[in-house]
């Protein structure tokens, strides 16, 4: 008998999906202070409504709502490969890791290029009042995150090509995904506040 | 009783003084094999400790300093470069009460004086209070959970380095005559492009971001750490009460400064490229900014004050010898101090004109506030009710917070009235009030976490003597100080004003209140020649000078880069006191890889293994591009595209894989050798 009573724990796994990585702690932080911001900055753009009798004021006409529309379904339709991607990863499916991802990024980089219209349809320039700064100032807020989240899922991607390909890096697959969830569902309540509550307000 | 942990095999410091040779080991029980055991488990330590000192230990030399993710190593530079922001801005606070020790003096001119008085709170605020209530955290915390460094200990480095580098900015600026002039909440219109032209208050904003992100990204370090880090056993209703304090204040800071930085950034805009967000003219509104910086502000104070009541929780158990009275009712109390905290904003904006309706609102949850500010008071009270107290320096600052923060907290309740805010608004009654709460609230309990873990940090104890001068210097000061600042607002005297007719009756009390702040800088100066004094001939400390109950105190002072020699389990709240003595510890993890225990968030089981990456540099590259994004966007908006291009290439570079993981299961190795099917069932299997 030894003289010390001990816990082994060499038998336990070094890594993990789900919420129990240090990293889905550190995405989910990412995702709870820039869901802060996104918070605010609706809240800004309600609060600068109020300032005026009209939205948008004066002659501006609201943004056009065909790009809006098209990029919400382009944005709806990646959560499909992303689904899949996730799946992969947590059954460490590299090849199918690898295409699922290609996919999302390709559905990413196609939101990306419908964005450029979008801003062109948005009908009003960010200094040329405070609802157009706001509404500017939302948009650039959301194509920052996908930006951000485009490059990671590139890099991501090259090393699942160049490896090491580790446990870990599935676990990365994975939290990839759950951002990119963060980055669609930021998008929708931003699409019915930019497109749709001019309309209506 | 408390009892003095006895058991010498948590004594792991590298070779120092302080620890006793490695024959010292108890070998109480009678038996030749028993004693073989404990003689060949020595052995075993032996080997064990050299092999962590290396696996864990920074890199020789400068490089190594600049490489460093050691959180001791980060946290004690964290810690030393707030202080010398105190210092600074102290000196800016004194610079000040010379120019208003005499009427119409002209030792400074206004738009000097204008500068000094946004710079003081923007360093007191930014660069010291928030930073240095973080950087406590990351040195003790994973100490106190018994773990081996913070979670994402290269996120923690930059952390720090973004956060030295805003700071020296905002000083260059300063020295330059580009400092900050429009105060340290920088109210528009006056600090928006039509009233404040050039580059002084963009300066300003860009510091916020500066202190943001470093703030931000601590915020989640410690979260991670709490929730993921904890010695098998502390589940979440034995954890210290100083890293539940360190726990709301982290999630507070996650719903707090996004609002700042984002609101510094329209503020930005509106300079620069000429948006409109808090122009009149074209549909902005400065209220805006009122509401979204005191959405941020008001947190901002229990983001300093909440940790400090940690402090406050940690020391007094040990100075009365007893377990803190009412655990679960602190912790409800600092969750929800957190919480109302987030409601109180609109108290700040009294006299903006808002809606009779809402003021009434806020009036009642600022007076809701003092509930649970009154459970924690009461809590601590009872506790030294039922102990044996003992005066030493620590609890010596733990009662001049009692007196200054209660004094404060009265003069708040007292403003959460609107009439008799109105009344006092930008007068110094209003600078007396956070004055008492901030210093009387934060700076006392940090100043007594100084003396109680310093034999910690240094391995060395402070003088008790020095000490005791200290907290008197500074008590006496500080209340000589700001006491008389109530009458003077009550008299009239408004705030930022740089100079004044005499004949109005606060002559004299600003003469005292000058006195006083000599006073309260000699304190400080007693403070630094007691450091550094007892850096180099204090007694030397050993493991528990003080007979302290947390797990910090359960391995050398100062600790060796790896914490703990092993990572050791806990068995209940108070842990160096209620343990048995042969508390079991863990073993199973690798000591020549970086490898950490992760436990689960509730009951702290043990979960999974995770390796901790190695020193680089990449964070310190990362810091460095992030700065010069930072500061070239001041200059031309443009920055935002190129300036990104350095930090996402060191971002790339610092997450880009430097070694294989030691891991147990490779996948591609384990599909090559047993097949598809076999890898899923042992992902599958984890548990």
């Amino acid at each position: 008998m030894s003289a010390r009573r001990t816990i082994d724990v060499s038998e336990l796994p070094t890594y993990a999906f789900g919420h129990r990585p240090l990293t889905w702690w550190c995405t989910m932080s990412m995702i709870l202070m820039e869901g802060t911001m996104f918070v605010v900055l609706l809240v800004s753009y309600f609060f600068l409504r109020t300032r005026v009798p009209d939205w948008p004021p004066g002659p501006t006409s609201p943004p056009d709502l065909f790009w809006g529309t098209v990029n919400t379904l382009v944005i709806l339709a990646s959560c499909v490969p992303n689904y899949f991607a996730e799946k992969a990863a947590k059954r460490l499916d590299l090849r199918r890791v690898r295409l699922w991802m290609i996919v999302t990024l390709a559905f990413a980089v196609v939101f990306a290029v419908v964005r450029v219209y979008e801003f062109r349809a948005l009908n009003c320039s960010y200094d040329q009042n405070a609802y157009g700064s706001i509404v500017w100032l939302n948009m650039g807020f959301h194509t920052a995150h996908l930006l951000t989240d485009m490059v990671d899922t590139v890099v991501l991607i090259a090393l699942m090509f160049i490896g090491p390909v580790e446990g870990k890096r599935f676990v990365d697959v994975s939290e990839n995904g759950m951002y990119w969830y963060f980055v669609v569902a930021m998008w929708l309540p931003l699409y019915a506040v930019i497109y749709l509550a001019p309309r209506f307000m | 009783m408390p009892r003095r942990k006895s058991e010498e095999d948590k004594k792991d410091g590298p070779t120092r003084a302080t620890t006793p040779p490695p024959g010292d080991e108890p070998r109480t029980d009678t038996g030749d094999s028993r004693a073989d055991e404990v003689l060949a488990e020595t052995v075993v330590d032996e080997h064990e400790r050299a092999l962590l000192e290396k696996t864990w230990s920074n890199l020789p030399g400068f490089w190594g300093q600049l490489t460093s993710v050691n959180h001791k190593t980060v946290g004690s530079r964290f810690i030393t470069t707030a202080f010398v922001f105190f210092i600074l801005g102290g000196i800016l606070a004194v610079l000040m009460r010379v120019q208003l020790a005499r009427p119409e003096n002209n030792f400074l001119g206004p738009d000097l004086y204008n500068q000094i008085f946004t710079m003081h709170g923007t360093t007191m605020m930014f660069l010291f209070a928030v930073p240095v209530m973080e950087a406590m955290a990351v040195y003790l915390v994973p100490l106190m959970l018994g773990t081996r460094n913070i979670a994402f200990p290269r996120l923690n480095a930059y952390g720090y380095w973004i956060y030295l580098f805003g700071g020296i900015m905002l000083y260059v600026a300063f020295v330059l005559n580009v400092g900050p002039d429009a105060g340290w909440f920088s109210y528009v219109p006056l600090s928006g492009p039509e009233y404040s032209p050039g580059k002084r208050v963009d300066f300003w904003a860009q510091l916020i971001t500066f202190t943001e992100v470093s703030a931000l990204v601590v915020a989640t370090e410690l979260i991670t750490t709490i929730f993921k880090l904890r010695a098998p056993g502390m589940s979440l209703n034995r954890i210290p009460l100083y890293v539940w304090s360190v726990l709301v204040m982290a999630f507070m800071i996650f719903f707090a400064m996004p609002t700042v930085a984002l609101t510094s950034l329209c503020l930005m805009l509106d300079r620069l490229v000429g948006t409109h967000f808090f122009n009149p003219a074209e549909g902005g509104d400065p209220i805006l900014w009122q509401h979204l910086f005191w959405f941020f502000g008001h947190p901002e104070v229990y983001i300093i004050f909440i940790p400090a009541t940690g402090f406050v929780s940690a020391i007094i158990p040990t100075f009365v010898r007893r377990p803190i009275f009412g655990y679960t009712a602190l912790v409800l109390s600092l969750v929800s101090t957190g919480f109302i905290g987030f409601g109180l904003w609109v108290h700040h904006m009294f006299a903006a004109g808002l809606p009779a309706m809402g003021e009434s609102f806020f009036t009642a949850a600022t007076m809701m506030i003092v509930i649970p500010s009154g459970i924690q008071i009461f809590c601590w009270i009872a506790t030294i009710w039922g102990g044996r107290p003992i005066f030493k320096t620590p609890m010596l600052f733990v009662m001049g917070f009692f007196f200054t923060f209660v004094l404060g907290g009265m003069t708040g309740v007292m403003q959460a009235s609107v009439p008799l805010d109105l009344q006092v608004h930008d007068t110094y009654f209003v600078v007396a009030h956070f004055h008492y709460v901030l210093i009387g609230g934060s700076v006392f309990p940090l100043f007594g976490a100084f003396y109680y873990w310093m034999p910690k940090f240094t391995g060395r104890m402070m003088s008790e003597r020095l000490g005791k001068l200290n907290f008197w210097l500074m008590f006496v000061g500080f209340n000589l100080t700001f006491f008389p600042m109530h009458q003077l607002g009550l008299k009239g005297m408004t705030r930022r004003v740089y100079t004044y007719q005499s004949g109005l009756g606060w002559a004299e009390m600003n003469l005292l209140a000058t006195a006083g702040g000599v006073l309260l800088t000699l304190g400080v100066l007693v403070f630094v020649v007691n450091f550094f004094k007892s850096r180099r001939t204090g007694a030397v400390a050993g493991d528990n000078p003080w007979g302290a109950s947390t797990l910090e105190w359960a391995t050398s002072s100062p600790p060796p880069v790896y914490n703990f020699l092993h990572v050791p389990t806990v068995a209940g709240r108070d842990t160096l006191w209620t343990q048995p003595d042969d508390q079991p510890v863990v073993t199973g993890l690798r000591s020549d890889v970086r490898q950490v225990l992760v436990t689960k968030v509730l009951d702290a089981e043990p979960d999974h293994k995770s390796e901790f990456p190695e020193p680089t540099i990449w964070p310190l590259l990362a810091a460095l591009a992030t700065t010069g994004l930072f500061i070239s966007t001041i200059f031309t908006p443009w920055a935002v595209v190129w300036g990104s291009i350095p930090v996402a290439v060191t971002l790339i570079g610092w997450f880009w894989p430097k070694k294989r993981q030691a891991e147990e299961h490779p996948p591609e190795e384990v599909k090559e050798k047993i097949g598809e099917q076999a890898a899923l069932r042992i992902v599958e299997e984890a548990p």
